[in-house]
């Protein structure tokens, strides 16, 4: 918890703010093309292990309820 | 009050994934999971050497409630232990379902809702004197619950109905909560439960048990929970005046709050005043800023636990989430939710979002997404593994919940048939000399020892087993044997003459 993460975007999913999409930061930083490769690596490693077929996965979890 | 007794419960959503066919149901599955802790204790309801409660309840759902904790990392701990338990038991049940010629993977998810809006859930516990006035609890209590996701809430990937698009909002919970207090739990749940079983002196406690909650992943998000309920709790226990925020229409309100993130949703309070939960909010944290530099704090966590508040409410009110979004649940989910949704261009009404959503939950530490962000640094944590470790096998040890797993783990250690709840303690063979513990503080109990003691000379003959044998038990590390006799049993045969 020792350093805050900088400031992003906080609009939906789908609004594109200009210069804000990862990978499209044409000659950015050093630092920002880092983070970019670093949502990269995470959204990689996410879709590795995640059941490739959401609707299938999400549909199939159904509880009974509880309390 | 100086101390309180805290708990909780957790009820967790399974599923089986079937590689080739369909996974088995629910139900199937949890006999499963069940059949290490059935073997163990004859029962798939048990109390375990940590001193918490392993069962599967109403619906199948597997479920572990914390021993008692007075202290909050120490709950948190016991709360965190019951998710590798769950997961170890997890691991055993995908094997024997294999074998079994079920191939799959088998899902325990730490979350509060499935695909068809049906919720099962987390449940606190907090002991409060019996003297408590119940009217302040409606008044003071229930608002600050009502409005307590916008600082705690584990965040939802909402899906469309007919009232509203697809969203995130702050709660899981709060669409299925419908009262406000009263004494139902599965008919109609409510957001205080009056059932009034204090599992102590009747006479001098109550115990507040309180549906309302989300299952928290994030320690941080959880020290803030629990620690800004006990500081309300002690403001109330303490008389003062905390404002009077009784709400119109506290179901209605819990929905309208969840379902707006941007924080700006008013309402009503007795009287007419429209406030948003930010304002309630900031009004209680006032109070107990003022309260603690006044009567001074009364843990070490109370600094910590009024900053991450504060910032928190911050966080909602300004819409800069970023200061909070290691910390707390809803905040951290957002975050990853959104940066999917951008990266496949898609809205909150995709499937994607929903599986990242479960998946957040998922208690599995090498696929579940929330472990996965706090290994890449992106989830702050309280507590090491080895705590974590410990809370799997060993009671906390400043409440009633040492006496109890000292009781259980030396009958078995000794084969003696025993059965214990949160307040008995039993001698199968003894039934007149069962003895009840109805103060939750106790950590040693004379009695206790001299039940034991007819078991035999414990001091020759009982060795507590260290990490590593007990690892090496080859059952569930909760389940592991904490106690072993030594050469001299008491129950061997006489030697030959």
């Amino acid at each position: 918890m020792s350093e805050q993460p900088q400031k992003r975007s906080h609009g939906g999913p789908g609004e594109d703010g200009p210069g804000e999409e990862p990978g499209a930061v044409p000659g950015g930083s050093a630092q920002s093309q880092q983070k970019a490769g670093e949502l990269d690596s995470l959204l990689d490693e996410i879709d590795s292990v995640l059941e490739s077929n959401a609707e299938e996965f999400v549909k199939g979890f159904v509880q009974k309820g509880g309390q | 009050m100086e101390r309180r007794v805290f708990g909780v419960e957790t009820e967790f959503g399974l599923t089986h994934l079937g590689r080739e066919r369909r996974g088995l149901p629910p139900d199937e599955v949890a006999r499963y999971l069940f059949r290490p802790v059935v073997d163990w204790g004859r029962s798939s309801n048990v109390f375990i050497p940590n001193a918490s409660r392993l069962y599967l309840d109403v619906g199948s759902h597997p479920e572990y409630a914390t021993a008692e904790c007075d202290d909050l990392l120490d709950l948190i701990a016991s709360d965190r232990a019951g998710e590798l338990i769950m997961h170890d038991l997890a691991l055993r049940a995908e094997e024997a379902l294999e074998r079994d010629g079920f191939d799959g993977s088998l899902y325990l998810l730490k979350n509060n809702v499935d695909s068809r809006g049906n919720s099962y859930g987390s449940h606190e516990n907090y002991l409060i004197p019996r003297a408590t006035h119940f009217r302040r609890l409606s008044t003071v209590l229930l608002p600050f619950l009502v409005t307590r996701q916008v600082i705690a809430g584990a965040g939802h990937v909402l899906q469309s109905s007919d009232e509203r698009a697809a969203h995130f909002a702050f709660s899981q919970r709060a669409d299925h909560m419908w009262e406000g207090i009263s004494s139902a739990t599965t008919r109609s749940r409510p957001i205080i439960n009056t059932r009034d079983e204090p599992h102590a002196d009747a006479g001098i406690h109550r115990r507040l048990h309180v549906i309302v909650g989300d299952s928290n992943m994030s320690e941080t998000t959880q020290l803030l929970r629990f620690g800004a309920t006990d500081l309300v709790l002690r403001m109330i226990e303490a008389g003062v005046p905390v404002g009077d925020y009784e709400l119109e229409n506290p179901i209605g309100a819990i929905r309208h709050i969840s379902h707006d993130i941007t924080g700006t949703a008013a309402v009503r309070i007795r009287g007419g005043q429209e406030l948003t939960a930010v304002e309630i909010q900031t009004g209680l944290l006032e109070k107990a800023k003022t309260f603690i530099a006044r009567h001074g704090a009364h843990h070490e966590h109370v600094e910590k636990i009024l900053e991450l508040w504060e910032r928190t409410l911050e966080a909602v009110r300004s819409g800069d989430h970023s200061l909070v979004d290691q910390e707390i649940d809803w905040a951290i989910k957002k975050r990853l939710v959104d940066e999917v949704a951008q990266r496949h261009g898609v809205g909150y009404d995709h499937p994607k979002l929903e599986q990242i959503d479960m998946a957040y939950h998922d208690v599995r530490p090498d696929r579940g997404l929330f472990h996965l962000l706090r290994r890449r640094g992106r989830a702050a944590s309280l507590l090491s593994e080895e705590r974590i470790r410990a809370a799997m096998m060993d009671p906390p040890a400043t409440t009633r919940a040492a006496v109890r797993g000292h009781f259980l783990s030396t009958a078995r250690a000794y084969g003696a048939e025993h059965t214990v709840d949160w307040v008995h303690h039993k001698l199968v063979d003894r039934p007149l000399e069962a003895l009840m513990i109805k103060d939750p503080f106790v950590v040693e109990d004379e009695r206790i020892e001299a039940l034991l003691d007819k078991l035999g000379d414990r001091a020759s003959q009982l060795r507590e087993l260290s990490v590593e044998e007990r690892e090496a038990q080859g059952v569930p590390l909760a389940l592991s044997e904490r106690y072993t006799l030594t050469a001299d049993r008491p129950h061997s045969d006489p030697p030959v003459i």
